[in-house]
Parts: C-alpha cells; structure tokens; sequence
C-alpha cells in the first residue's frame, strides 16, 4: 500500500510566549519541531505499512529547515521524505497550501491512502486536510480516532464527533486527519537514526511540481492577515489565601457573576 | 515578498520589535527578513521610514465581481434531532452583520426530517430559510453535506457564509471552500463588516491563543469563517418574526456518497459537548483517580457545568479523550474555568487560556497554572472541592 503523510514543521509551543514587555511572540531559542498531531498521522502510516507493505513517504511544504522534520520522520520509520520549498511559497494560506501540496502530491505519483495530522498548532485552521482531499477529489474522514480495518478496497475508521464517535466506511484512495487517540507514536530507533541522517531528501520547487504562480504564496491565498495583536491580558487577578474554608469564601466572592 | 528598501532603512529596529513571528532581524544597520515572515505586513505599518513593502505577484484568478454576491448565509447544523446551539449563535451575530450592510439574513438547513426546525431559525433571526430535506442527509457525510452546501452557494451567491467551528463545521466547510475558491478564516471569536464594501473582518486566535489575528479577503467571495461556540450571542427567539422557507430539491447526483456511515454512537460521557458548556470544572494529574473525578463532577453539577481533563488524566485512563483541553485535545472558552490538581503546562493552557475567568486551585504556590488563573487557590483540592461544592449548594437555598 502506497501511504503518504503531510508533515508541518511548527514551533515548539513551549517557546511560543508573548512577552509582556514587547507584545511579540517570545522568539530567543525557538525550536522548531514536528506537529504533534502529525507524529500520530505518520504512525498510523507506519502500522499499516507493517502490515500491508508498501511505502511511506514524507511530505513537507515549509522552508529549506523543514527539512528535519523529514529526517525525523524517517528516524519513525518513513522510507522517505520530500521537501517542497520555494521562496515563491511564502504567505501561502490554507487555500494555497492544499493546492500546493496537492501539485506535490501529484508529481510524486499515486497513493492509496494520505494522512495528515488534525490541525497544526501554530496556523491551528485544521484546513488544510479537507482542503487537500478536495482538491485530489478523495473521499476523506476528519478526527480519526481509530482505525478499525484497511484493505486494497476500503478503510474503515472511527471518526470523532462532538457527542461521540461515527463509524465511517470509504473506499481507497482516501484521505485522512487523525487526532492523538489513534496511537501512541514511537521513539526513533537506532537504525532509524542512521537511516535518517543518511537519507537525501530531494526538494521540489514550484517549477518542479508544475504550480502556477498565481495559485500559489501569497498571491495565491484569497485571505490576508490585516492585523496580528496580542490577547487582552485577564483583568484583575488574585491569589487567595487563609485556610482551606478562608479562600473558598473569598472566591465564592468574587464569582458572584458567575455563580 | 517582503523587501526592504536598505537606501531608505535606518536600522532603527522598530520592525523587529513589532514582528511578532520573529522573521525580522536588524544587521548592519539594515532589516534582513527571515524564512519565518507570514506577510502579515505589521511592520511595513510600523516603518517611519517607509523602507518595507509587500511585493505581490499577480492574481491569476481575476477579479470576482463583488457586488454579483449578497446576503449572510448561516450553516445550520442539525444532529441526533436538535439544531446545534451555535446555530443560534450564528443567526445572532449573523443578524447583526446584515442589517449594517442592509442585507437578508439566511439559514441553510441541510438534514433529514428536518422541516419543523424552521420556525425556530427565523426566530432566532433569519429571514430564509433554504431547507434541503432528504434521507440522503439523515447522517453526515462529508462529500454529500460538501456538495450541497456548494451547490447553493453558487446558486444564490451569499456574500458571506458562517459556520460553527464544531466537528462537522471545521470538517466539510474547508471542502466546500477549496471549490469556490473562497478564503475562510478558522475558528473566528470577534466579527464585523465594513458597511463601505462589506468586507468582513475576521479575528481569531492563532499559536494556541497566545495571539489574535485579524483576516479580510478583499477579492473573493463568499467570505467564509468558522466561529467557535459560546462566544456570540444568540437573540431572544422572537416567535412573532417572519420569514419565508424556501424548500431546495437537489440534483440527485449530488446526493451520492462515497462515504458510508456504518454507525453512530452517542456516548453518555460526551453528550455535553466541553465546547458548547459556560462552566469547565478540570482535573488533572492531582486528582489522582477516578474517585477524585466524582469530587470533580459534583462541582460540576452544583455549577450546572461540564467536566474537562488535563491530558495526564486522560493518558492514565481516568477519563476519556473528549474531555481533554489542550493542544492536543479541544480548545475552549467558557465563562468560567476551575483547573483543579493541573500544573498549567503550556500545552494545557493553549487550550484554556481564553476562558473568560479562569480558577486555579493546587497546592503547589509556584505551578504555572497561577500565571494564568484569576484567582487562585493554594490547597489540597480533595479539601477545597468539596468545600467549594457545599458552599455553593448552600448559597442556593
Ligand atoms: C496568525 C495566522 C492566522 C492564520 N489564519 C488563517 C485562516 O484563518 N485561514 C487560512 O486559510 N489560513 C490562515 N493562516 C495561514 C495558515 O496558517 C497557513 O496556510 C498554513 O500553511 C497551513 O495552515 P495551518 O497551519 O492552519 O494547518 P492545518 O490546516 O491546521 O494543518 C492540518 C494538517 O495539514 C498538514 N499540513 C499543513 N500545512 C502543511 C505543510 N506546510 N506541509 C505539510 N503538511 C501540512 C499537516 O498534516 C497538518 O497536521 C494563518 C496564518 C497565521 C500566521
Ligand atoms: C506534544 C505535546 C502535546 C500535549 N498536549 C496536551 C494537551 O492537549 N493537554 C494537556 O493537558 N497536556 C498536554 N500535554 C502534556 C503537558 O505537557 C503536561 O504534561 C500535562 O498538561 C500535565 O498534566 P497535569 O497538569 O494534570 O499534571 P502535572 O503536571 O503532573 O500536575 C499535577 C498538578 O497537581 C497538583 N496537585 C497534586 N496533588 C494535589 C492536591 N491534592 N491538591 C491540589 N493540587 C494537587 C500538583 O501540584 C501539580 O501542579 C502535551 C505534551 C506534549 C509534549
């Protein structure tokens, strides 16, 4: 089975703070580092690829950096990642981002099932999976929460709902955005670390994928961020003390609102 | 591309201190912008000096001709029988938004036995309604709900359709977008219009809340969002309202699927929703068991609330994958947010932190959790919460 996985490259949001002084994003030792919802995605490709055979491949639309999170996916088991990076990228909304991995896509050749992560943490618009089915006109399922079944015919999957879960049956190819309760990911091997470090991981620009400029980066993307702020700081705040009894009367208190 | 003019850059270092991605360095007196640059185009405000700008290559997909698209169009999502509450929501705000640009206001109710459903939605504001009510659409399936909610869209050209951003919203909206071509801004918390040329100001948070971004799409239409639960307000529902319902047969073709919904299950934990709820009473690591929870869940109900989790509780199998908050689980804004036994790990707090009060109570003085809290209590929570509970009961009566 031909699997393919979408992989961000995010920062880490324990870096990610506002500092108060400035109102920017903290950005001093910022590391970058794999979606978390998408280290899911590429384990479930992996365990199928355990049971069914066939390949995993990696792919990363981001800068020339991006490159390591491919080397990390093939660390967990990826036989091979793809870089998909051009300067003329840049700004690219969800709109153009689906379009430009599915360009991406294409060029690679066909696969039977894509997996994506639900959303990125850092755009946080869970769009680009939909986005991309529609784009290849797949048939997909979001927040998979587990697969129950997957033959050369068809998938069968666990899609969570807001009240609980729906049982969903579709036909391959497909894709699919998965949540953190379909796996628990592994830590690289030691062979995938070498393996890692060895591999090429060949870049494909937007001449080599065949996209057209006006459908791509910013020019591409019918949304425009106008205005980035930061969040109004919480009112007045209060840490109670006293006993136990003391604090819960001062708190009761204060949520006279709420209560 | 943003370019900086280095004749005009004076090294000042403003852009830097406004870039709130981090792209922008000063070096040798001149700004060098990096691979992490979104375009957002907050420094080129910020230059005194005029030296930035943002080079765009041309549009190739033409312009659309604005004024051939009218009307705010409102998602109504219909499941297990209820019209979902942010449906209400979304005539509210929905409602706003047309009488400042003096347009009807429209619900598009797609569902199966669905037809009593309309009164209530014209009075909780619309003035249409366009109702598509077939057993092709008892259950939700992405491609059909897909291909009929665009369908209509470019039939009647509404200038700008909400959705909520809830499982089914945030799943077959960036679909039917993708289609149109239409830009659709993610989990929106704040909306207006411009009543000049009707662009809709989208703001919604992004890096896990920890800032706020405003979105236009000043060439496409519709402009398409999707709004987070519990933070517009729905109207008074007027009974004496009027409306029309307009009954949409679908080109049977559309209504073929290729995805089959096998089974629904409704779980009795999940029927409430933690998104859709004003009060979250959490629990994590310090709860320490499924016995800590029932203290949880008796706050909970004293505050006519719902449980939420932190993802240590959930990993150690005290309480299932819905409740967890966090960058990892769900993100949610109620009025009132009780983290009891939670350290506030930041991919917690990603999760929470928009709550609009936010109650801590741990025993640690130093957990993070109290950087963000508005009030905080330090104590044992098996103390704490079942006193607060009792208190509560007692201030009832
Ligand atoms: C502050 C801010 C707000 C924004 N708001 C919006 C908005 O409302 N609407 C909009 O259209 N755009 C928005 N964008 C742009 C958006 O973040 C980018 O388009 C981004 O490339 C993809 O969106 P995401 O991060 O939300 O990914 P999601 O859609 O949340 O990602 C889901 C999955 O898609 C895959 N994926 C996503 N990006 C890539 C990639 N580059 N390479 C490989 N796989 C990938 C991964 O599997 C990921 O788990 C915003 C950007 C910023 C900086
Ligand atoms: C990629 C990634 C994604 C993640 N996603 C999420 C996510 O979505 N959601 C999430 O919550 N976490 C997430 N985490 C985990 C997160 O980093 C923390 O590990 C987790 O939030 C800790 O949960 P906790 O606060 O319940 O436990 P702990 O950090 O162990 O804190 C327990 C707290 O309880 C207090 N306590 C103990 N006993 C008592 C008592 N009797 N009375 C009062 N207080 C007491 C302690 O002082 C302590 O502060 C993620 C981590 C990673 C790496």
């Amino acid at each position: 089975m031909e699997l393919l996985v979408c992989i961000k490259q995010v920062p880490d949001a324990k870096d990610v703070r506002l500092d108060p002084k400035t109102n920017t994003l903290a950005r001093d030792g910022v590391e970058s580092i794999m979606n978390p919802f998408d280290r899911h995605a590429l384990e479930e490709a992996v365990r199928i690829r355990e049971e069914q055979g066939g390949t995993v491949t990696a792919l990363s639309m981001g800068p020339p950096q991006a490159e390591e999170v491919l080397r990390e996916a093939i660390a967990c088991g990826a036989d091979r990642g793809v870089l998909v990076s051009d300067r003329a990228f840049a700004g690219a909304d969800t709109w153009a981002t689906s379009y430009t991995l599915a360009r991406a896509i294409e060029t690679l050749g066909s696969f039977d099932l894509i997996l994506c992560g639900k959303q990125a943490i850092d755009g946080d618009t869970a769009q680009v999976g939909p986005g991309l089915a529609s784009r290849m006109n797949l048939p997909y399922v979001t927040c998979v929460q587990k697969r129950r079944q997957v033959d050369d015919t068809g998938i069968e999957v666990e899609r969570m709902m807001d009240d609980g879960y729906d049982v969903v049956r579709l036909p391959l190819p497909a894709l699919l955005t998965v949540v953190k309760d379909i796996n628990e990911p592994r830590v690289p091997s030691l062979k995938g670390k070498m393996k890692a470090r060895k591999a090429e991981i060949p870049v494909l620009s937007a001449a080599d994928i065949g996209a057209e400029k006006e459908c791509i980066g910013l020019a591409g993307s019918p949304t425009r961020v106008v205005n980035v702020f930061s969040p109004e700081p919480r009112g007045d705040r209060k840490i109670f003390t006293g006993t136990a009894e003391e604090q819960v009367d001062q708190l009761i208190e204060h949520l006279r609102d709420y209560l | 591309m943003l370019k900086v003019d280095s004749e005009k850059c004076i090294g000042c270092g403003v852009c830097e201190d406004q870039c709130a991605f981090g792209a922008i360095t000063v070096e040798d007196g001149c700004a060098v912008v990096g691979d992490t640059c979104t375009l957002c185009g907050s420094c080129v405000d910020a230059c005194e000096a005029g030296a930035l700008r943002i080079e765009e290559a041309e549009s190739g997909r033409g312009t659309v001709d604005l004024s051939q698209w009218q009307g705010i169009w409102v998602f109504a999502e219909f499941r297990h029988g209820v019209v979902a509450p942010v449906t209400h929501e979304l005539l509210g705000v929905g409602r706003r938004l047309a009488d400042q640009r003096g347009v009807p206001l429209s619900a598009v109710l797609p569902g199966s036995g669905v037809r009593g459903e309309c009164d209530a939605l014209i009075a909780a504001g619309a003035d249409t309604v366009y109702l598509v009510d077939d057993p092709a659409l008892a259950r939700y399936r992405e491609d059909v709900y897909g291909r009929v909610l665009e369908d209509l869209i470019r039939c009647y050209r509404p200038e700008v359709v909400l959705a909520g951003a809830t499982a089914i919203g945030r799943s077959v909206i960036p679909q039917v977008a993708t289609r149109l071509g239409a830009g659709l801004t993610a989990d929106c918390t704040g909306l207006d219009i411009r009543p000049e040329d009707g662009t809709l100001l989208q703001t919604r948070p992004a890096f896990g809340g920890n800032i706020m971004a405003t979105i236009e799409c000043p060439d496409t239409r519709p402009q398409m969002a999707t709004v987070r639960p519990k933070v517009m307000a729905p109207l008074e529902p007027d009974p004496a309202r009027t409306g029309q319902v307009v009954e949409v047969e679908i080109d049977a073709g559309l209504l073929e699927s290729r995805v089959e919904v096998l089974e629904t299950v409704v779980s009795e934990a999940e029927q409430v929703n933690i998104q859709e709820v004003e009060v979250l009473v959490a629990g994590g690591r310090g709860v320490e068991g499924e016995k800590g929870f029932a203290l949880i869940r008796e706050l909970a109900e004293e505050l006519g609330g719902a449980v939420a989790a932190s993802r240590a509780a959930v990993d150690s199998g005290w309480i299932s994958y819905p409740h967890q908050v966090g960058q990892t689980g769900k993100t949610v804004c109620p009025k009132l947010y009780i983290a009891c036994g939670i350290s506030g790990a930041v991919q917690h707090a990603v999760g929470m932190q928009s709550a609009e009060v936010v109650v801590a109570i741990n025993r640690d003085a130093d957990a993070p959790i109290f950087d963000i809290a508005t009030y905080g209590l330090v104590g044992d929570l098996f103390e704490v919460v079942p006193l607060l509970a009792k208190k509560i009961q007692e201030r009832k009566k």
